[in-house]
């Protein structure tokens, strides 16, 4: 199987080892075609973003106005926090020059005379590697205003770093766009879209880090490749990460499509002692569980997964074996959503509180039977209720995991309400049975 | 206590200025300068980032309070991350993180009396496929169990 973003070949991270493979040569071949014959070949390539909604990218450029005297910018995301997901410090690592170039034809298309690569404040390591290869190239004229000279164009665009500072919400479009302005980073309401309002209220197009690597390969190798790989609605190799209770964790470049189980018992070693599989995260943990009986036939691509009820993410791929308390992951992962909720919409930053105190109490053996229902009531009053979707990425896990798992959480819950003093307060448990007599 | 950038990194922030259309866009860079120079962030530093960055200091403080690599107190030499989410926690990060407590005799947050340690439960690092890790200041340890990171604890003077 052929490698489009991680291509085995030894140091290929370094510029030189990069050219003699072809290196440069797809922005070379852009720079000899109009901006709309490249976003025509980027649209039908099928290309889909890697960050998590998989949408269109061809589509997305296309969106970007044409006859508009604003600067126009290219944010490239590579913020990766979605815990489950460590793909985009693979192509830092061993492949930042594809995702230069991809960055270069990008802003070409779209028009874009700077370019901001976001990567989290805790990745100083690839930071600085990414760093290298960007003042490299830089030194060999392929960015920046030598750029003229070395593709014999008019163009020129300049590539920037922005460092993050461990927020998770800054992996949100929007939000990132705050943070590269120096702003706290809150997610905006859209409309209006970045396309129309973005960086500094200027058009702007953000794409994954996976996203923007998929681009010079496409660019050299023509659609109809690209679009044969895989899965026909969700095109190309897509980079899955393997976690959990797994004998060979790690990340997997494989075509679309490709099966669930041979990814986790091929490729991944399969589970650890051979213990059976209880329940499987497909794309990082905002995305709704699959339990360990579901998994049969199921293919990972966007349109696949949509039908058994999940979604592919960033491809994060979490196994959880027979022994798991699935209980105490659901508290851990509603402890992120709490601790990430940027506290600007009321249902986000007191449901995601009030999830984690329910949770909590579940593990510690003191919940009750009603208490299920709360967390349902709550994750549905979220969903759909605020600016981003990290609303939606806290209700998904406790929604779909009590819903799927729910003999997990009845075997450890009482079925009776206690009203013992502690009650008399008034707390949550009493809007969740508001019938309750209080005794004065 | 004042705080003042060294020459040095008044002229990187120049440097760093040249990046952005706007003054304001590189508060989150200069502020980790001056993190890398003072240690953390204080007042001081808030008001002295303002000042050169033409912000108000509401506004910087904003952004100071936000994002949870800026460090509102001094912290330790060697600043402890453990990551328990659930990738580190399936592969042991809670017993990590346990033994890293006990051992430094430190809570989430909690600096030690003579600043050699501080220790902070992290979320999602990155390291999933390398699970469970831990991070000293700017550097990952993965693929530990508890006898390794605190073999880990121990090599740091």
């Amino acid at each position: 199987m052929e490698k489009i973003v991680l291509p085995e070949i030894e140091n290929f991270h370094q510029l030189d080892v990069y050219i003699q493979n072809g290196g440069y040569e797809a922005a070379k071949s852009a720079f000899t075609q109009t901006t709309d014959q490249i976003i025509d070949t980027v649209k039908k390539s099928g290309l889909r973003g890697r960050g998590g909604a998989a949408f269109s990218a061809g589509l997305k450029w296309s969106f970007m106005p044409k006859n508009n005297d604003k600067p126009k910018y290219l944010c490239v995301n590579g913020d990766e926090s979605e815990p489950g997901s460590f793909k985009d410090r693979q192509i830092l690592e061993r492949n930042p020059h594809q995702l230069i170039e991809g960055a270069i034809i990008a802003c070409y298309a779209i028009g874009a005379k700077s370019a901001y690569i976001y990567v989290r404040g805790e990745y100083h390591k690839w930071i600085k590697l990414l760093q290298k290869a960007l003042d490299d190239a830089y030194d060999k004229g392929f960015v920046g205003e030598k750029m003229k000279e070395t593709f014999a164009t008019d163009f020129f665009c300049n590539i920037y770093i922005h460092k993050g500072a461990g927020a998770y919400i800054c992996g949100e479009e929007s939000s990132l766009m705050n943070s590269i302005e120096g702003q706290r980073g809150y997610p905006r309401v859209k409309p209006p879209f970045p396309a129309q309002n973005g960086l500094w209220g200027n058009p702007t197009t953000i794409n994954n880090v996976e996203t923007i690597t998929n681009i010079p390969p496409i660019i050299k190798k023509g659609w109809e490749w690209f679009s044969a790989i895989g899965e026909p609605k969700h095109p190309g190799t897509i980079l899955f990460g393997v976690s959990g209770h797994v004998n060979n964790p790690g990340v997997f470049e494989l075509p679309s499509g490709t099966l669930l189980t041979e990814i986790i018992y091929k490729y991944a070693g399969g589970v650890i002692g051979d213990k059976k599989i209880k329940c499987v995260i497909p794309g990082g943990s905002s995305m709704p569980p699959l339990r360990g009986d579901q998994l049969e036939g199921v293919k990972m691509d966007a349109e696949s997964l949509k039908a058994v009820g999940s979604a592919i993410g960033t491809g994060g791929i979490m196994v959880m074996d027979e022994d798991t308390d699935l209980v105490r992951v659901l508290a851990r992962i509603a402890k992120f959503y709490y601790h990430e909720s940027c506290g600007q919409c009321t249902p986000c930053r007191e449901g995601t509180g009030w999830m984690l105190k329910i949770l909590n109490r579940l593990v510690r053996g003191e919940g009750t039977s009603k208490d299920l229902d709360l967390l349902v009531t709550i994750a549905k009053n979220i969903e759909g209720n605020t600016i981003c979707a990290l609303g939606d990425a806290a209700a998904w896990p406790v929604k779909f995991m009590i819903e799927r798992f729910r003999e997990e959480f009845e075997a450890i819950v009482k079925d009776e309400v206690s009203l013992e003093p502690k009650n008399k307060v008034h707390s949550m448990r009493h809007t969740a049975n508001p019938i309750a007599p209080v005794q004065v | 206590m004042e705080f003042k950038f060294s020459e040095e990194n008044l002229q990187k922030i120049e440097q760093i200025l040249k990046k952005y259309p706007t003054k304001q866009a590189a508060v989150m860079p200069v502020l980790y300068i001056a993190q890398e120079q003072h240690g953390w962030i204080s007042n001081e530093v808030m008001v002295e980032t303002a000042s050169i960055l033409e912000m108000n200091e509401e506004d910087v403080f904003g952004v100071v309070t936000f994002y949870t690599m800026y460090h509102k107190k001094e912290m330790g030499k060697y600043h402890i991350q453990v990551c328990t989410n659930v990738s580190c926690m399936l592969r042991g990060g809670y017993q990590i993180y346990d033994a890293v407590k006990e051992k430094l005799g430190l809570d989430n947050g909690d600096v030690s009396n003579d600043k050699k340690f501080s220790l902070e439960e992290v979320e999602c690092m990155g390291s999933c496929g390398t699970a469970p890790m831990i991070a000293v200041n700017e550097d990952y340890f993965e693929n530990l169990d508890k006898e390794k990171a605190l073999q880990i604890l121990d090599s740091l003077n």
